[in-house]
């Protein structure tokens, strides 16, 4: 395996360090954080990033067309579009509550609603 | 024609509007929350992303979760609400004799108060506002359009997006777009820097590969039914389009996510001085306009990044009104200036009393790393400082009367 060198912005806070990352085999050298954080961060999301994943699903005899929903967790980013194709394809009924499920353990996650919709009277 | 008699009349239920009432409330205020809509939350109620409250409520929510948070708050607290509420006028008779013409669909509301906190938020920058000639086919959008039809309708505006500007509301339209399966073709920013936070150009156009293209501007819109393709030319130093570098993007639509304008226009039907800077008006430490007992909160003070700091001035303004019924006025010796220094566009508040502490918020002109932050004589270290991103800092009142200022510098000092 080659020399690997990734460049990452770090956004753990405000200054966003500029941060390279040196891959040889498994071996990981990081440089340019100016704090540990940003070393914990640059690390993760060269072994396993992890993304909230965010959008809307389908609602039926709701008072809006459509409920959005959240991982309530953090998802690894090579499942983002698995759990796109899911929420294309689903449809709930209303009444929905703000932080019920709407899918259980995908992912390692539960998809959750972050609005209410109400029934449509 | 209904008449109502208030302490605080609170103008908008968005974030700063909402959190005034509550504050107002627990103040002991006899509060009245009057909101266009037949809903409150105003802007959040659109955002499904993450990224509100980490200060005011110490968590990570949706914009959705925020308010609705904020919401039962309110409820909880018991606040009277207005709601469909379109405000007309505003008066001012005497110092403590404001009144606010309200039209609903119940009738005319003459709500007579000691004091108004101004928080109707901001709109959004449009086309015509960006000197962006060509055709007006349809396809065309502000980023909160098309947030609206993606998060709260489930409609998806186009296929082949382009978006001008890099605000951050254009950034997280930029990733919606990308998950939603259109294709985001690129985002032009006119300034030699991005518009939005750090955070939003990594996780919004970094993890989906969609090219940012800075120092570049829109110089042709072309369609004649649908939107068909849009010409990009890079810019020289004085923004102006360089014709030789001129290229060709088709796409079927376009998102304008170039930035907010405070809504103003009844503070300036009264009078109210404002900061050509800001945009929005002229304020002291309690958020007080030039006109007494009227305040102003969040983005119709000034254009926030975050949420949680529209919730901040909602609190500031209450407690402003609070102390302003109990005195006929904001008790002050003096106030003191705060004057623009090196590598600083604006500072809110715009005068300080210096007999209590301070927050402070300000946005440099340029990026800079490694200055100092110099107010008054505190110094304070960054590693890095940048447009997008609003310094928010607290000065000890003692900062300012030990020195006796008279006008208090803020500047940006390299070290």
């Amino acid at each position: 395996m080659s020399n690997n060198e990734i460049e990452l912005i770090c956004i753990i806070c405000p200054i966003g360090c500029s941060i390279k990352v040196y891959k040889v085999l498994d071996n990981i050298k990081i440089e340019g954080a100016l704090c540990p954080r940003g070393v914990n961060y640059a690390r993760q999301e060269i072994l396993d990033p992890k993304r909230i994943v965010m959008s809307v699903v389908k609602v039926k005899n709701g008072d809006l067309p459509v409920v959005s929903v959240k991982t309530d967790v953090p998802i690894p980013k090579k499942c983002i579009n698995e759990i796109m194709r899911l929420t294309a394809l689903i449809e709930v009924e209303a009444p929905i509550k703000i932080g019920q499920v709407i899918v259980k353990d995908v992912c390692g996650a539960n998809l959750i609603a972050t609005r209410e919709v109400k029934k449509n009277s | 024609m209904i008449k109502r008699r208030a302490d605080v009349a609170i103008i908008g239920a968005g974030p700063a509007g909402i959190a005034a009432a509550i504050k107002a409330k627990l103040l002991g205020l006899e509060t009245v929350l009057i909101e266009n809509r037949d809903i409150l939350g105003g802007i959040p109620l659109q955002c499904i992303h993450p990224g509100f409250g980490i200060h005011y409520f110490k968590e990570d929510l949706t914009g959705c979760e925020f308010i609705q948070r904020l919401i039962d708050r309110m409820y909880s607290v018991g606040v009277d609400l207005i709601l469909n509420a379109y405000v007309h006028s505003i008066e001012f008779n005497s110092y403590i004799e404001k009144r606010v013409n309200v039209i609903t669909p119940n009738g005319v509301y003459k709500i007579d108060t000691k004091t108004i906190i101004y928080a109707t938020g901001a709109r959004e920058r449009h086309l015509f506002e960006l000197n962006i000639f060509g055709d007006r086919p349809d396809g065309v959008y502000t980023a909160g359009e098309a947030q609206t039809l993606m998060d709260l309708y489930g409609i998806l505006p186009g296929e082949n997006i382009v978006i001008i500007g890099s605000g951050d509301v254009g950034l997280i339209m930029a990733r919606r777009f990308a998950l939603e399966g259109a294709n985001v073709k690129a985002v032009i920013e006119i300034m030699p820097y991005p518009g939005g936070l750090i955070r939003n150009i990594v996780q919004c156009l970094r993890d989906f590969n969609i090219p940012l293209y800075l120092s570049h501007t829109v110089t042709d819109i072309i369609g004649s039914k649908r939107v068909e393709s849009v010409k990009v030319a890079k810019v020289d130093e004085n923004l102006r389009p360089i014709k030789s570098t001129e290229f060709e993007i088709p796409c079927d639509t376009i998102v304008i996510a170039a930035g907010l304008i405070p809504n103003i226009e009844l503070l300036e039907k009264i009078g109210v001085a404002m900061d050509p800077k800001t945009r929005g008006p002229i304020v002291n430490e309690f958020l007080e306009t030039s006109i007494p007992g009227i305040f102003v909160a969040g983005n119709a003070l000034v254009i926030n990044d975050l949420v949680d700091y529209a919730a901040e001035q909602g609190e500031i303004a209450a407690e402003g009104a609070k102390i302003y019924i109990e005195n006929s006025g904001i008790p002050t010796k003096s106030w003191i200036k705060m004057t623009l220094g090196r590598n600083i566009r604006f500072v809110v508040p715009h005068y300080i009393s210096g007999e209590r502490d301070v927050i402070l918020y300000a946005r440099v002109q340029k990026p800079e790393n490694n200055v100092y932050l110099s107010i008054a004589n505190l110094k304070i270290k960054m590693y890095s400082v940048r447009p997008a991103e609003m310094v928010r800092i607290k000065i000890p009142a003692k900062t300012i009367t030990e020195n006796h200022y008279v006008t208090v510098p803020v500047e940006v000092i390299p070290t």
